[in-house]
């Protein structure tokens, strides 16, 4: 084992008592009071998280656009600057290298952000494949950046007073470079918990004074410093698909319910022809949600069966948890497509028991529902 | 962290209280802490054996899934039924309203701590 990484904040964490464990390489806190606590703070004030473990790799150079749209399964062609767009990078197989955020800082140069988990993965890949292509640079900067990420429906009015620009103006999956504690940094209305919030991407040295001041800022406001934790359950909520449960080099976005990044009209690309073939045939399998109807909590890795007697697996269970915000066990499952009707009632096997679930539509919260 | 100086502690975070011919057992203030707020309990059925060191139950957090493990060897006699619909006792009251089960048999020959050398314990592991 090599010795886990610390982000530029680790300092902070320690110091405002975070629990540190180890994640996709890095030492990062699990949480720092209460779990259910932060997770409540963002739904219903601000959260403050540390995210600098994701990567940040840059494709720059002639053919950077060309290349992005040769990688990626969603059609970036309408982008413009300071636009940010989710997709998927995709192998030949239409299956996920990752699930990433594209950011078109301008004609020639996009800022992949990617998970920590695949960065290695995903900067190998791309410089393999930019090998073959003129005029494509690509630049692993993950090392270089810390980002922070202040989520819930307060995030603005707290980041307003210590940010340069309007962020009113800053619309949804929009970003600017402003100045934020003083500081330069890349502001992007994006996030991973279902609420309005901002990711805010700055020079490591930067950090620790960004972090303590927005804390500050926050704390009377009733943010909170949000661990690993929370950010799970939150994005779980939201109907965030996480790479490594809910997607892999296995799944291909059509079967996970992203068909809405998955575009045809866009030219040739890395794994079209099996999702156009996938996307004409209809699928064999789909991830679904479901709420459980006996007692019991199913977790990631736990296997679902479609009939009591049946002793193969139909599936297995992506993600699972108890919902911090609906008060109920609820989890994400690939199932047989005629299994994947609302209400249809399968069992996920908790410990040796077989428990009831039924299929519920995801996403399991939705800010503009509540 | 709360460590009542009249109980009797196992090493993996479990209380025992003798309460006339029975005993009564959960899980530590310090056990309750490190797992986070309780959202499920699966307890034993009352008349299951229960053995030093093996599985009595499961609490899980929206995190993690934790076993209890007994620190006596005995039978169930009565399990804490309001943990079904309150889990969160194991949080607010480990020692009181949070008891997980109630087993007959002693600890008269047991390998349990005393409330120091569980103290002791815990500072160690926490350091």
């Amino acid at each position: 084992m090599t010795q886990p990484k610390r982000t530029a904040l680790y300092g902070e964490h320690v110091a405002a008592g975070g629990r540190m464990v180890e994640f996709a390489g890095f030492e990062l806190p699990v949480q720092y009071s209460s779990l259910a606590q932060e997770h409540t703070a963002v739904r219903t004030h601000a959260g403050l998280f540390d995210v600098s473990h994701m990567g940040e790799i840059f494709i720059t150079g002639s053919g950077a656009f060309d290349f992005v749209q040769l990688v990626s399964c969603n059609d970036h062609s309408k982008m413009t600057v300071g636009r940010a767009q989710y997709t998927g990078l995709m192998y030949p197989q239409g299956t996920f290298v990752d699930d990433v955020l594209v950011h078109k800082l301008a004609d020639d140069n996009y800022l992949l952000v990617v998970n920590a988990a695949n960065r290695a993965k995903d900067a190998a890949y791309l410089a393999e494949l930019a090998a073959d292509c003129d005029g494509v640079e690509v630049r692993d900067e993950s090392d270089d950046w810390a980002q922070l990420a202040i989520q819930g429906p307060l995030a603005g009015e707290i980041l307003q007073p210590l940010a340069s620009n309007d962020l009113s103006e800053l619309k949804y999956y929009r970003f600017v470079f402003a100045e934020v504690c003083g500081h330069r940094a890349m502001v992007a209305r994006t996030g991973y918990t279902g609420e309005d919030g901002f990711e805010v991407y700055t020079a490591n040295e930067a950090a620790p004074e960004v972090w303590r001041t927005i804390l500050a800022e926050g704390r009377p406001k009733g943010l909170l410093p949000t661990g690993l934790g929370a950010r799970d359950t939150l994005r779980f909520e939201a109907g965030m698909s996480l790479y490594g449960n809910d997607i892999d080099d296995t799944t291909t976005p059509l079967e996970a319910g992203l068909g809405w990044i998955v575009k045809f009209k866009k030219g040739d690309y890395i794994g079209r022809d099996i999702l156009e073939r996938q996307k004409e045939e209809g699928l064999d399998r789909k991830l679904i949600g479901f709420e459980m109807v006996d007692r019991g909590i199913a977790r990631h890795g736990y296997p679902v069966f479609l009939a009591e007697g049946d002793e193969e697996p139909a599936g297995h269970c992506t993600s699972g948890t108890f919902s911090p915000t609906l008060g109920k066990a609820l989890g994400l499952a690939y199932l047989p497509l005629e299994a994947t009707e609302e209400g249809t009632e399968f069992s996920v096997e908790i410990r040796n028991r077989r428990a009831t679930a039924k299929v519920v539509p995801t996403p399991f919260y939705s800010r503009k529902k509540m | 962290m709360n460590v009542p100086a009249d109980l009797k502690y196992g090493r993996t975070h479990e209380w025992a209280r003798v309460e006339g011919d029975v005993i009564v057992v959960g899980i530590t203030h310090y056990a309750q802490d490190q797992l986070g707020e309780v959202v499920y309990v699966e307890l034993p059925d009352v008349g299951a054996a229960a053995t030093v060191a093996e599985e009595l139950g499961t609490l899980e957090s929206v995190k993690a899934v934790s076993e209890f493990t007994s620190p006596l060897d005995g039978e169930v006699v009565e399990v804490n039924e309001r943990l079904e619909d309150e889990p969160n006792l194991v949080n607010e009251d480990p020692y009181g309203d949070g008891w997980l089960a109630k087993v007959k048999g002693s600890i008269e020959d047991s390998e349990l701590l005393d409330a120091d050398g569980y103290t002791a314990m815990i500072e160690a592991e926490s350091t």
